[in-house]
């Protein structure tokens, strides 16, 4: 759903604020380009659907309704798949999550970002801290377990102590996930410039790394699993839908600037492609009307490309890549056979970086928190 | 009025014996003052002022005068034309469809259509198509004879052909080649690379293109392990090495890399070894590789040079502290006029080549005129400064410098590594040392934290195309030791900084 009430100042996604949205308009094109997807791709069985971008709580549960059902008539969903709806504490009224609930959701993921109202005005937020634990307790009270907040930390400003004591907060209001952003000051958005411009101070490096320490340690110790970069879950509940990310398996993207990555079997192929959806609601609306969905690119993944995203992707996770999951990508060539040899994933592993071993290729503790560091050698050495 | 390059010419030819007209030009403009400037000629130069012609020579006005001035004073070339022909090549040009033209003087006997003449560099030997004067265009003549200065074309294929400096003479009659023009020394040494090894044809090409027609640039071929493989090119002067590089950019389209101007030391070596393995005891030092041990040497010295300043006398004070910075001693101080005064002083080259003139011009917002000329050499405390990275020292970054200015470079050498070299998984230690003595240091610290926060649906196609151009960069990367260094880090340090 690419529309939001107000651009939020850190914000640069593919989202838009209008005066007026024509619902009907762009539930049927969601419902037609899902369609024409699904059968495109010859999926059997969806194993879980993510409303997310923009913000999707301002779009009425009639249309989540409609386009899960279009999802269960064109291919087969399960009673239990994971569906998960991003959602506003400004638009989470009880009434309106439950009517999400009735249309289908089972998972809801709050864009809380901050507990502090300061941090929450700078940030350009529609809505208060107390608004946000309301929001968090509505949520939780009708998706128990299943609810899951987003929070930011480095924000300009902000000192060691301050992080601290939102997570503090975090911890005290949270369900079982919690998703742990660091800000990125994005080109082009409110908030970039305002730093650039000195009127906020960027934050240092140093502070950055010690606030992303500060958290992992302490959601570890109060039982959470970080099991990626920016995700923390415990007793059981990750998010089934964006670890299908971080494994490469397929997945679709319906509606304005989708991402998905599936093989089309619907017209022969066999290669997995790299898709985007046109970005422009209007435009993709008109497109979805003419030609049944709105394609805007479509590449062909080659087995090296699909091995590096398989590579990059899978080491956010603690799980890392696994022998099996890269066997499905590279039957030939092993993990073992392309990082076990001389080179730089074994110097990476006698540093400390990384681990091989019979569960496959992943990042220690500290490995983690530099991956990016880590990545190009080893694409290097895949390539290779 | 008078600039600091009317002196340095002015005494040019007054030692050379040369007779002088001077002539005042531009009295059109609204703001000119030809009675000042006649007093400044007087006073400086002993000239009456009623010898000085002033013209305007957009206008027009009182050129005639001038060339009749020259004729009365100037004497004619001495030369025979009942001598045997010796013409002096001084110029030359490619012309697609006559071939070369070389522009020549006379200094004996005569030339035309259908002698055969010898070149006493390449010992060729040609047949005269065409000879001519220049008015400044070419102009065909009968004949060309002694005392005359003009044109030849004579079947010669390539520039090389025509070598500026060489002597032209009659086949059979060979002469006692001329002096040629004295090769200028080179003030200012610059290395200059090709932006990428693929263009090194390219480059040396133009190069050899460029220096025919400069005669007064000098091509040593150098390397460096960053670079490649280039030159050691010496100008002039600055202004003469912009001209040259802009020439580069814009006749023969060619960007190159610019490395930061070093001058020739010298060393007088005290070890008998080295003076076996160099065939003398003196050398001249231009690449800091070949700097000799101290304890091998019983001196270095650097190359300094004779500087002229004239400057309204409001910026004397900031003039006078910018020249003692630079390791200057006055040598004169003269009012030239009410306003101006010129200042001498005795600078080491090394400490000008830079960015003094930039320098001086800021600081007198322009008035200041400065121009140099040879002074040969004196002893200086001259020290390698190397910079290592995690203690394994970098070539092509070492320097040679005195000892006073060696702090502040280095300072300055670390802090603009530590910019361009990105953080990696450890700490960097950027130092400068001077043999086994630290004297400065920047610490580039590990990364504690690099990993991208999001990574979904959207994110993966960019991530991807990021890091893979970060795994490319990885084959560029030069490692020095275990510190990976991007290979337009050192073009970064090392480039000039006004190019910057």
């Amino acid at each position: 759903w690419p529309y939001c009430r107000k651009r939020c100042s850190y914000c640069n996604f593919n989202a838009y604020v209008v005066p007026a949205v024509d619902e009907a308009a762009v539930r049927a094109c969601l419902v037609r380009e899902a369609q024409t997807l699904l059968r495109l791709g010859q999926v059997h069985s969806v194993s879980s659907v993510f409303f997310g971008r923009g913000t999707p709580s301002l779009a009425s549960p009639g249309t989540v309704a409609a386009v899960l059902e279009a999802v269960a008539v064109a291919a087969h969903l399960p009673a239990g798949a994971e569906v998960t709806l991003e959602a506003n504490p400004s638009s989470t009224s009880t009434s309106r999550l439950a009517g999400f609930r009735a249309a289908g959701v089972n998972r809801l993921s709050i864009g809380v970002q901050s507990l502090d109202d300061a941090e929450l005005r700078m940030l350009g937020r529609e809505h208060t801290a107390a608004e946000a634990r309301k929001a968090v307790e509505a949520a939780r009270g009708l998706f128990p377990g299943r609810t899951s907040i987003d929070l930011l930390f480095g924000l300009p400003g902000q000192s060691r102590d301050a992080w601290a004591q939102r997570l503090e907060a975090a911890l005290g209001l949270c369900d079982d996930h919690i998703s742990l952003y660091q800000l990125t000051l994005e080109r082009g958005t409110a908030l970039a410039a305002q730093v650039r411009g000195g009127a906020l101070p960027a934050p240092p490096q140093d502070l950055l790394a010690d606030m992303y320490q500060t958290a992992r340690t302490v959601l570890a110790a109060a039982g959470f699993r970080h099991y990626e970069v920016s995700n923390f879950a415990r007793k059981g509940a990750l998010s089934t839908h964006n670890l299908s990310y971080w494994r490469a398996e397929q997945y679709i993207g319906v509606g304005p600037g989708a991402h998905g990555r599936f093989v089309p079997r619907g017209e022969g192929s066999c290669s997995r492609e790299a898709r985007v959806q046109t970005l422009e609601p209007v435009a993709w609306m008109w497109e979805v009307q003419s030609q049944g969905h709105g394609t805007r690119s479509r590449a062909v993944l080659s087995p090296l490309e699909q091995l590096e995203e398989l590579l990059t992707l899978g080491l956010r996770t603690d799980e890392g890549v696994t022998h099996e999951r890269w066997g499905h990508f590279s039957p030939q060539l092993s993990l073992q056979a392309v990082f076990g040899a001389p080179g730089e994933a074994r110097a990476l592993q006698q540093q400390g970086w990384l681990v091989l071993d019979s569960g496959g290729l992943r990042c220690t503790w500290a490995g983690l928190a530099v991956l990016d560091s880590l990545l190009p050698d080893l694409l290097w050495q895949l390539q290779r | 009025g008078i600039q600091a390059q009317t002196v340095a010419n002015f005494y040019l030819a007054f030692e050379a014996q040369l007779s002088i007209i001077p002539v005042i030009n531009k009295i059109d403009l609204k703001n000119a003052d030809p009675e000042r400037v006649e007093k400044q000629i007087e006073k400086l130069f002993d000239i009456p002022t009623d010898e000085c012609i002033r013209i305007s020579a957009k206008q027009g006005t009182n050129v005639e005068k001038v060339l009749q001035k020259v004729i009365e004073k100037i004497p004619p070339p001495q030369c025979n034309t009942a001598d045997p022909l010796k013409a002096l090549v001084f110029d030359s040009t490619f012309d697609h469809y006559r071939g070369v033209i070389a522009n020549i003087a006379l200094f004996g006997g005569e030339i035309a259509k259908g002698h055969k003449i010898v070149s006493a560099h390449t010992k060729k030997r040609y047949e005269v198509n065409e000879v001519g004067i220049l008015t400044p265009d070419e102009q065909p003549t009968h004949k060309l004879y002694a005392g005359q200065v003009g044109y030849l074309i004579a079947g010669m294929k390539e520039v090389a052909e025509a070598q500026i400096g060489d002597t032209l003479f009659l086949y059979k009659q060979p002469v006692e080649p001329l002096p040629g023009f004295k090769s200028a020394k080179p003030m200012v040494f610059a290395g200059m690379y090709p932006i990428d090894q693929t263009e090194y044809n390219n480059l040396k090409s133009a190069l050899e293109r460029l220096t025919l027609n400069d005669s007064s640039v000098t091509v040593h071929r150098d390397s460096s392990l960053a670079l490649g493989a280039g030159w050691r090119l010496g100008f002039l002067g600055l202004l003469h090495m912009e001209v040259f590089n802009q020439r580069l950019e814009q006749e023969y389209n060619m960007s190159v890399i610019l490395t930061a101007p070093t001058v020739p030391y010298k060393a007088v070596l005290s070890s008998a070894k080295l003076i076996k393995e160099y065939g003398k005891d003196q050398i001249t030092i231009i690449n800091p590789a070949q700097f000799p041990d101290k304890l091998s040497v019983s001196e270095y010295l650097e190359p300094t040079v004779l500087g002229t300043i004239v400057t309204p006398h409001e910026y004397i004070g900031k003039i006078i502290t910018l020249c003692q910075d630079r390791r200057a001693v006055q040598k004169d101080m003269l009012y030239i006029d009410e306003n101006r005064v010129m200042l001498k002083y005795l600078f080491p080259l090394n400490e000008i080549v830079v960015d003094f003139y930039d320098a001086l011009k800021s600081l007198s917002s322009g008035y200041a005129s400065f121009d140099y000329e040879d002074a040969g050499y004196q002893s200086a405390d001259l020290i390698k400064m190397d910079i290592l990275l995690n203690g394994n020292p970098v070539e092509e970054l070492a320097t040679i410098i005195h000892n006073d200015k060696a702090h502040a470079a280095g300072k300055l050498l670390c802090e603009r590594l530590k910019e361009t070299i990105p953080r990696q998984l450890f700490e960097i230690a950027i130092q400068a040392a001077i043999g086994k003595k630290i004297i400065a240091r920047e610490t580039l610290k590990a990364y504690r934290k690099n990993v991208v926060a999001k990574c979904y649906g959207g994110d993966i196609t960019r991530r991807m195309k990021l890091l893979k151009r970060q795994a490319e960069g990885k084959r560029l990367m030069r490692k020095i030791g275990n510190v990976e260094v991007p290979r337009d880090a050192f073009i970064r340090v090392l480039k000039r900084e006004t190019d910057k």
